[in-house]
């Protein structure tokens, strides 16, 4: 199959597209018809991603599947995927299956509700697979309209308040980059990323307003990039939309948003701001790898105070993706490594612990710690998975937590020993926040009368939950799984740099003399 | 040599003879029953004299000792003219038919200020501008006030004239600065002036007030206070019309004098176009927020859509030209969906104006919903709607003339502009329900104008029907 990754990405729309098109009305047997075709066409994406991951090469670190051809206005559609990106095609089309399934009980609107998510799975997919810049910005953008529309329509009782600010959040950062990407075709001349890998933009000193920009056109645009990705990621001080939306979307809008949509930054990062403007993130990282230690302890001394589980969870998240962009700036093995990991790793902890509040939600329709209280005398099977992810979360060995913590640590610690020991100390707290969280849910006495009745996790929550927790076991003890994939690319891609960056010393050092 | 002149500006001649014929015939019969048959065929030879022009000869002719000029460009805007007009005379029918003021002149005038839309695109000259420009805006002050028994429709019409005789009498104190500093009124003369050393103090003062004029045209700050007013106060197909066809129009004027007559003093009228362009993206992105008048708002939306055609022009490049011709192609489309969508709101039978009657639309009406939701995320430049690609052409123009603070500025503009389309979708989706629901209004033409508009958002970015070729070609023999 040679188009294999069209293929794996429009399935989906294709879905969304059958149901726009044949499905009527609104009755029991079409909400049940919209969600078996929803489910149906996400199971076969993933099944047909796997292909990707059988053929897949990790020895080569270029782009494979790919996939080219003429667009408008001299842009291409073009796409591929390499070491860096076909993990997370894999984690986006495994995880739409189980947000689906997780979403059986939703009743409003059923048929645009699936509509809604199979398009946005297109639209992730895209963003992991264009090899043009303006692809990848179409798809990276246009994923903001469907999730708009989930948090506004089947959100909770503030969901306006929030989507807008989720929207024009990542929209005012995202256009930005659109410039940045402007100016790199005005510059290089192609918008096709493979070949923009190469390029060398140019890195002397400028004078902007009257401030000497170190790095120049590089520094520049990887601001610009910055922009959209640090609020995207999220990063601090810019991740105050995350808690936001996070509370007030459904529990499959959050899966995907903290599973899936946050990675996008990430990715980014790896595949924009490091290769292409080496010399503006040199310049940059000092700066970055503060932002992210502060991110870490910050986010978790507010995860400790909050009252509401879905926002400490999204405080918990933006603590975690502290560790992934340490991880990345670090630009070496076991940083880049780390944070990948920890981003695959995270998409599925983080996507089962909005479920595990999703389960409890559907029975009490409440997220209030306090509402709760000693689950474990009714919900036993409930309590071991949310323990099992608690300590995933919190990065006990053994669970894929630790690996990805571990070697961003490791990977910072050889940058900047400060900041590494800073973020270390996040550790702790997280374990302070998730232990905590889970004492006041689960242990105790059962002493309020209405989670007197509430029953044990269904069949199909279980069955949600089973791959998730086996995902998170195996890449545990056998982290090879990932790295063995992405370890060619990301040395590949760690080389480059640092040949990047001697070179630009090099340059400098003959102009100055 | 006449006959050949006649043979060039036969389109026009062609629409301007049948406006008049039809209007002696309806004055005679006095019948306002024959509107609606007028408005179809004035609509319908629109549309085949837009396929005449577009099939029609290449190449570059000029009429009239250089006066009326048809090559790639004008035939470009005429056929994007030609089009949205007839769109929008279809589309006026149903909604003036039912309020009982279709009258027979509607047509007409909208068919003989189309005629002055032609020939201000293909002026040559700034008499020929003039005369254009007049025709075109004497049709328009008298359709804004259409609807003599109605106090906001006179007073558009009233505030439209008056304003727009100040913008007349600029632009011709300007072109009187031009002639006097350059002996001529012919483009090609001026631009020979301007070529050769330095452009005279008189001579830019002369530029300056021609901008001016024109800037009042399409409605750029700081000469858009009339806007937002006409808009709201006209009936609603009129402001349809404005919001279309005169604005393609006015773009395609700006264009051909700045290049045909001052191509060669581009650094002179660049930083003027880029400050028009910055003042009317952010008055149009901010001013827009608190409004609730969905004519209004639209009346800023243009405002601020002007503001990025604006980049195109102020690059002062071929790719600018090409850009901001693809703008408004894209621009014109996105406009007749979303008045066909604004002409079917009504409640009881009443034009209902206010978008918070839009509450809960989507549960009503999925199919229309969805059909704005395409054009306020196409009109907001959100991919991979087509307005996007809009906005796309029109920065990699700037960028790449060199106006990078231009386009950064633009691009913080349109992520302030977003808010109030999301607004729109936040009513018609996720908005409290209401009792006084909307009439499900289904005029087949107004259905299918606001279908197709958002369809072509989508397919537009597959397939563009060569649009982007003809405006690559129009871009190119303007700029030379």
């Amino acid at each position: 199959m040679d188009n294999i990754l069209s293929i794996v990405t429009f399935v989906p729309a294709l879905a969304a597209a059958i149901l726009a098109v044949f499905l009527r009305g609104d009755d029991e047997a079409a909400q049940r018809n919209a969600k078996w075709v929803a489910l149906f066409a996400t199971s076969v994406t993933f099944l047909v991603s796997l292909g990707i991951y059988a053929q897949f090469d990790p020895s080569n670190t270029g782009f494979q599947f790919v996939e080219e051809g003429e667009w408008l206005m001299g842009l291409k559609y073009k796409m591929g995927v390499d070491g860096i990106s076909v993990l997370f095609v894999l984690l986006t089309t495994f995880i739409m299956p189980l947000t689906i399934l997780a979403s059986w009980n939703v009743t409003t609107r059923v048929k645009e509700y699936m509509i809604a998510f199979l398009l946005l799975e297109t639209l992730m997919l895209g963003v992991f697979m264009a090899l043009d810049l303006v692809l990848f910005y179409l798809f990276f953008e246009a994923g903001l309209i469907p999730m708009f529309l989930i948090i506004g329509i089947w959100g909770g009782k503030d969901r306006i308040y929030a989507s807008f600010k989720f929207f024009l959040y990542t929209f005012l950062g995202s256009v930005l980059m659109l410039v940045a990407m402007v100016a790199m075709y005005a510059d290089a001349g192609t918008t096709d990323i493979e070949t923009l890998l190469t390029h060398q933009f140019a890195s002397g000193t400028l004078n902007v307003l009257g401030v000497q920009v170190i790095g120049g056109m590089q520094t520049l645009m990887f601001l610009a990039f910055f922009a959209s990705f640090a609020v995207k990621m999220p990063m601090w001080p810019v991740h105050t939309w995350l808690p936001d939306a996070h509370v007030q979307a459904p529990t499959a809008g959050s899966v995907v948003l903290a599973a899936i949509l946050l990675k996008m930054g990430g990715y980014g990062f790896l595949r924009f701001s490091l290769p292409m403007f080496p010399v503006g993130a040199d310049v940059m990282t000092p700066l970055v790898l503060w932002m992210s230690a502060i991110a870490v302890v910050y986010t978790s001394l507010v995860a400790l105070v909050q009252e509401d589980m879905k926002k400490l969870i999204a405080y918990s998240s933006v603590a975690h993706m502290g560790f992934v962009t340490m991880g990345i700036f670090a630009a070496n093995q076991q940083g880049v490594d780390g944070a990948i990991f920890q981003m695959l790793s995270h998409g599925f902890i983080s996507a089962a612990l909005f479920l595990c509040v999703g389960v409890i939600y559907d029975r009490m329709h409440t997220r209030d710690i306090d509402a709760y209280g000693g689950l474990v005398v009714r919900m036993p099977a409930y309590a071991l998975v949310f323990m099992l992810f608690t300590m995933a979360n919190v990065g006990l060995p053994g669970t894929s937590g630790f690996v990805g913590e571990f070697l961003t640590l490791m990977g910072t610690f050889q940058k900047n020993t400060w900041v590494t020991a800073v973020a270390a100390t996040g550790v702790i707290f997280s374990a302070g926040y998730a232990l905590w969280l889970y004492r006041r849910v689960v242990f105790g006495d059962l002493i309020k009368e209405s989670l007197k009745t509430i029953t044990d996790m269904s069949a199909r929550e279980r069955v949600v939950f089973a791959p998730l927790i086996v995902m998170t076991l195996l890449l545990g003890v056998y982290p090879s799984l990932i790295t063995d994939i992405i370890g060619p690319s990301t040395a590949a891609l760690v080389s480059n740099f640092d040949t990047a960056l001697a070179a630009a010393e090099a340059a400098t050092q003959i102009a100055s003399h | 040599m006449i006959s050949t002149d006649l043979t060039i500006i036969l389109p026009e001649i062609v629409l301007a003879v049948y406006a008049m014929l039809a209007l002696v015939v309806a004055v005679y019969t006095k019948k306002d029953g024959l509107a609606g048959a007028l408005i179809w065929t004035t609509a319908a030879l629109m549309v085949v004299l837009a396929g005449w022009i577009a099939t029609g000869a290449g190449g570059t002719n000029l009429a009239f000792g250089g006066m009326f000029v048809d090559d790639g460009f004008s035939r470009f805007a005429k056929v994007a003219i030609l089009l949205s007009a007839a769109c929008v005379l279809v589309m006026s029918q149903d909604f003036m038919a039912r309020r009982d003021f279709l009258r027979f002149e509607y047509p007409l005038l909208v068919a003989l200020s189309a005629v002055g839309m032609m020939m201000m695109v293909s002026a040559g000259d700034l008499m020929s501008l003039y005369m254009g420009l007049e025709l075109q805006s004497l049709a328009l002050y008298v359709v804004a006030a259409m609807r003599r028994d109605s106090v906001r429709s006179t007073e558009a019409g009233l505030k439209y004239f008056v304003l727009g005789a100040l913008s007349s009498g600029l632009l011709l104190y300007g072109a009187s600065l031009v002639y006097g500093f350059s002996g001529t009124t012919l483009f090609s003369g001026i631009i020979q002036t301007t070529q050769h050393g330095e452009v005279s103090l008189g001579l830019l003062f002369g530029l300056i007030f021609l901008i001016s004029g024109l800037a009042f045209k399409v409605s750029a700050v700081p000469f858009h206070m009339w806007t937002p007013d006409v808009y709201e106060g006209s009936p609603t197909p009129v402001t349809a019309f404005f919001a279309t066809a005169p604005k393609v129009a006015a773009m395609g004027l700006f264009a051909r004098v700045l290049h045909d007559a001052f191509g060669g003093a581009v650094a002179d009228w660049q930083q003027v176009i880029v400050l028009l362009s910055v003042m009317s993206m952010f008055l149009g992105a901010v001013a827009a927020i608190g409004q609730h008048d969905i004519k209004r708002l639209m009346a800023y939306s243009s405002i601020a859509h002007m503001g990025y055609a604006l980049i195109g022009l102020a690059a002062g490049t071929e790719a600018g030209v090409k850009a901001m011709l693809m703008y408004m192609a894209i621009y014109v489309t996105m406009n007749v969906g979303t008045f066909a969508f604004i002409l079917m709101m009504e409640r009881d039978g009443q034009p209902v104006t206010n978008i918070d009657a839009l509450r809960q639309y989507a549960k009503r009406e999925p199919g229309k919903a969805l059909a704005v939701l395409i054009l306020m995320f196409s009109l907001a430049g959100v991919p991979p709607m087509l307005g996007f690609f809009a906005k796309l052409g029109v920065w990699q123009a700037g960028v790449q003339a060199g106006l990078i603070w231009l386009v950064v500025a633009s691009a913080v503009a349109s992520a302030i502009g977003a808010f109030y389309y999301l607004r729109i979708v936040f009513y018609m989706y996720f908005g409290e329900d209401t009792d006084s629901q909307l009439d499900s209004n289904n005029s087949p033409v107004l259905w299918g104008a606001l279908m197709a508009s958002a369809a072509l958002m989508l397919i537009g970015v597959f397939y563009q029907f060569g649009v982007e070729g003809a405006a690559a070609a129009a871009a190119a023999t303007l700029v030379n």
